[in-house]
């Protein structure tokens, strides 16, 4: 029930995000909600058990690939596009109903584990063998997806000769 | 038990693939180390390599069975398929051999992708896990990419690799949603897990969704049809021996990941279980039924109107998706028989017409528009008769070998029941005549420019015609060979299911 609530919750605010990044006119914003929607994701690999995923789309997404994205928007400079609503008072509103749910969020988790406290570890991760989601998942890569694996290395190899061959100057 | 990882086995069965991965990165190596000037070498150390992979694969012919803990196969489809696309790379590195000269491409990283290519293409024949397809599709789809834009000054490959790049990422994230819908439904990758799994229970809205998206996506990679718009464009902007390369490997290898999914993966739902439609019910022959009369028509329509070259070649393309999905609604051995003949022979067929628009450009000539053709019979006879065949063999005139294909894919429509997707077939062949002619016209009746400098043919291309008019006519002349090698690959689909054992 918790597991279904905090899916769909996550999964609204994905796809929420998901479009603003599309619709946000100014491109820094989108962005910025690219890299909420990908928090969100890494929050949905930890609902299902899975830290090493969610870690390393923090690392690799959140981190690495959004950087990239910021490099883009400054090195091509884009147009700025209309300059976003500037109006005090607007923002004074939206602050205060984001403050009010949020203390409303948080009571409502108090008084929820005021009554049913939660158990210190969570089952699902011990229940998964020994060694944990890393060592599972690279357990996994060399044995049996070792074929994949392999392959994916020259997929990896032809990226990188790609983008050498494209971004060289003509002789 | 099965052994962790790889075993020394498994090393023997991948050694096809091995070699073309050595290849590939001894060719990027030698492309560093060897002289300004030597690089002509390199296209022989490809080609040594390609018969390298091509002998390794006459040893584990015959096998039957799954290597690498089942993720990949070992059967008389793959070794079918792995056989006709390194008969197409080589073709296609022949053809590209005085190409690159002329359009001062350096020869190392391109043909280094073209390995990587076939690789991929490969992975996509032999694999029966979800999970091996699509990453052998990516190779595939990243090497074309940055192949179509090899010839950087050009605006037209620029353009093309720009919508190869993007209309290709979001087919494929189609497919990949697909995909993770099937593995959704059946908790696994496997081709045949997913199989027993489902052929338990039944389809649902969920299930026919994913389908769905897997049609979409693997029509886009075969050019059909409604998903074929990146096809003329890309056709016409890629260097000539891409484009060749694929419009047969490309499409081969997507025709086989699709009759490993579908007739591994989901063989239940051939004719009912993903609902109803009109009445009837719904299975995935009826998807490929609407996409291969669309295409064939829609292909061939398009096609009569067209003065490149190229572009006329990549609509006659789309309509042979068209003609090889008619083996796939057959959905019988028959069907999938025909299917591979055909793919066979419109290898050989698809490539020599390519070559005779390589072999057109020049200097100065860019030599794809159908103009350009005019007065060939006198410029270079011997070419235009090579051209006269892949024309009648594309139309499917007999004694050539594109007779013969489009025949056994007619039979087994009629054997099947689908005698109207054999009439609309066969209609279709007689109205792509027409501009299949029109290219001979040119070449015999317009002699506007038959004064113009005859066109010099270097070794190289001679051995590509040879090659590609030997297949044309021995396999249209001599079809039995062709047709037993394929039906014994087609009955291997989806049998393998022992991991190998011990050598013989």
């Amino acid at each position: 029930m918790l597991d279904a609530i905090a899916f769909y919750t996550l999964a609204a605010l994905i796809l929420a995000f998901a479009i603003a990044v599309i619709t946000a006119r100014n491109p820094v914003h989108s962005v910025v909600f690219l890299v909420i929607n990908f928090l969100a994701v890494a929050i949905v690999y930890i609902v299902l058990g899975a830290e090493f995923l969610a870690m390393i789309q923090v690392l690799v997404y959140a981190g690495g690939i959004v950087v990239l994205y910021l490099f883009v928007v400054m090195l091509v400079n884009l147009k700025r596009g209309p300059e976003a609503h500037q109006d005090p008072r607007r923002q004074t509103g939206a602050g205060v109903g984001l403050a009010v749910a949020v203390l409303a969020e948080l009571t409502a988790i108090l008084a929820y584990t005021g009554r049913n406290p939660l158990p210190a570890v969570v089952p699902a991760a011990s229940a998964r063998g020994p060694g944990g989601n890393t060592e599972q998942l690279g357990w996994l890569l060399y044995t049996t997806y070792l074929i994949p694996f392999e392959v994916a290395s020259m997929l990896l190899l032809v990226a990188m000769i790609g983008a050498i061959v494209l971004a060289r100057k003509v002789d | 038990m099965m052994p962790l990882g790889f075993t020394r086995l498994d090393f023997y069965y991948l050694l096809p693939e091995l070699i073309v991965t050595a290849g590939a990165v001894a060719l990027l190596g030698g492309d560093v180390l060897l002289a300004r000037g030597r690089h002509r070498l390199l296209t022989w150390v490809g080609l040594a390599f390609l018969g390298a992979a091509a002998v390794a694969l006459a040893f584990i012919s015959g096998r039957e069975g799954t290597v690498a803990q089942g993720m990949y196969s070992v059967d008389g489809f793959a070794v079918f398929f792995k056989l006709l696309f390194l008969v197409a790379a080589a073709l296609t590195i022949l053809m590209s051999h005085r190409y690159l000269d002329v359009e001062g491409a350096r020869p190392g990283e391109y043909y280094f992708l073209v390995l990587c290519a076939t690789l991929g293409m490969m992975v996509m024949a032999a694999g029966v896990d979800l999970v091996t397809l699509f990453i052998g599709l990516e190779t595939m789809a990243v090497s074309f990419y940055i192949l179509v834009g090899y010839i950087k000054p050009s605006r037209r490959s620029n353009e093309a690799s720009i919508k190869y790049f993007l209309l290709g990422t979001f087919s494929l994230g189609l497919l990949l949603y697909g995909m993770s819908l099937l593995y959704g439904l059946t908790g696994s990758t496997e081709l045949r897990t997913i199989a027993t799994t489902l052929a338990g229970g039944r389809g649902g809205p969920l299930l026919a969704l994913a389908v769905m998206l897997l049609v979409a996506g693997m029509g886009f990679k075969i050019a059909a049809v409604p998903f074929h718009a990146w096809a003329p464009d890309v056709y016409e902007g890629a260097p000539t021996p891409i484009t060749a390369f694929i419009s047969v490997g490309s499409k081969a290898a997507s025709f086989a990941m699709l009759l490993r999914i579908f007739f591994e993966g989901l063989p239940a739902f051939r004719m009912d279980g993903l609902g109803t439609i009109f009445g009837q019910p719904l299975g995935w022959t009826y998807f490929f039924y609407v996409l291969s009369i669309v295409s064939m028509t829609l292909g061939n329509l398009a096609a009569l109107t067209q003065n490149n070259l190229k572009r006329m070649l990549a609509y006659s393309s789309i309509a042979h998706a068209g003609y090889l999905l008619i083996g796939i609604v057959a959905a019988t051995p028959r069907g999938v028989m025909a299917a591979l003949v055909y793919l066979m022979v419109y290898t050989f067929m698809q490539l020599g017409a390519f070559a005779i628009v390589v072999l057109m450009r020049r200097q100065d000539v860019i030599g794809d528009e159908l103009k350009d053709l005019s007065g060939l019979s006198v410029r270079q006879p011997a070419a235009a008769v090579a051209m006269l065949i892949f024309m009648l063999s594309l139309g499917g005139i007999p004694p050539t070998a594109g007779f013969m294909g489009k025949f056994s894919l007619f039979a087994a429509a009629i054997e099947s029941g689908y005698v109207g997707l054999a009439i609309i077939g066969v209609l279709n062949s007689a109205i792509s005549l027409y501009y299949y002619v029109r290219v001979v016209v040119y070449m015999w009746v317009r002699r506007e420019e038959a004064a113009a400098p005859p066109v010099v043919m270097s070794r190289a291309l001679a051995l590509v015609l040879i090659v590609a008019v030997a297949g044309t006519l021995v396999l249209g002349v001599y079809p039995r060979a062709l047709f037993d090698l394929a039906q014994a690959s087609a009955s291997t689909l989806g049998r393998a299911d022992q991991a190998l054992g011990l050598l013989r």
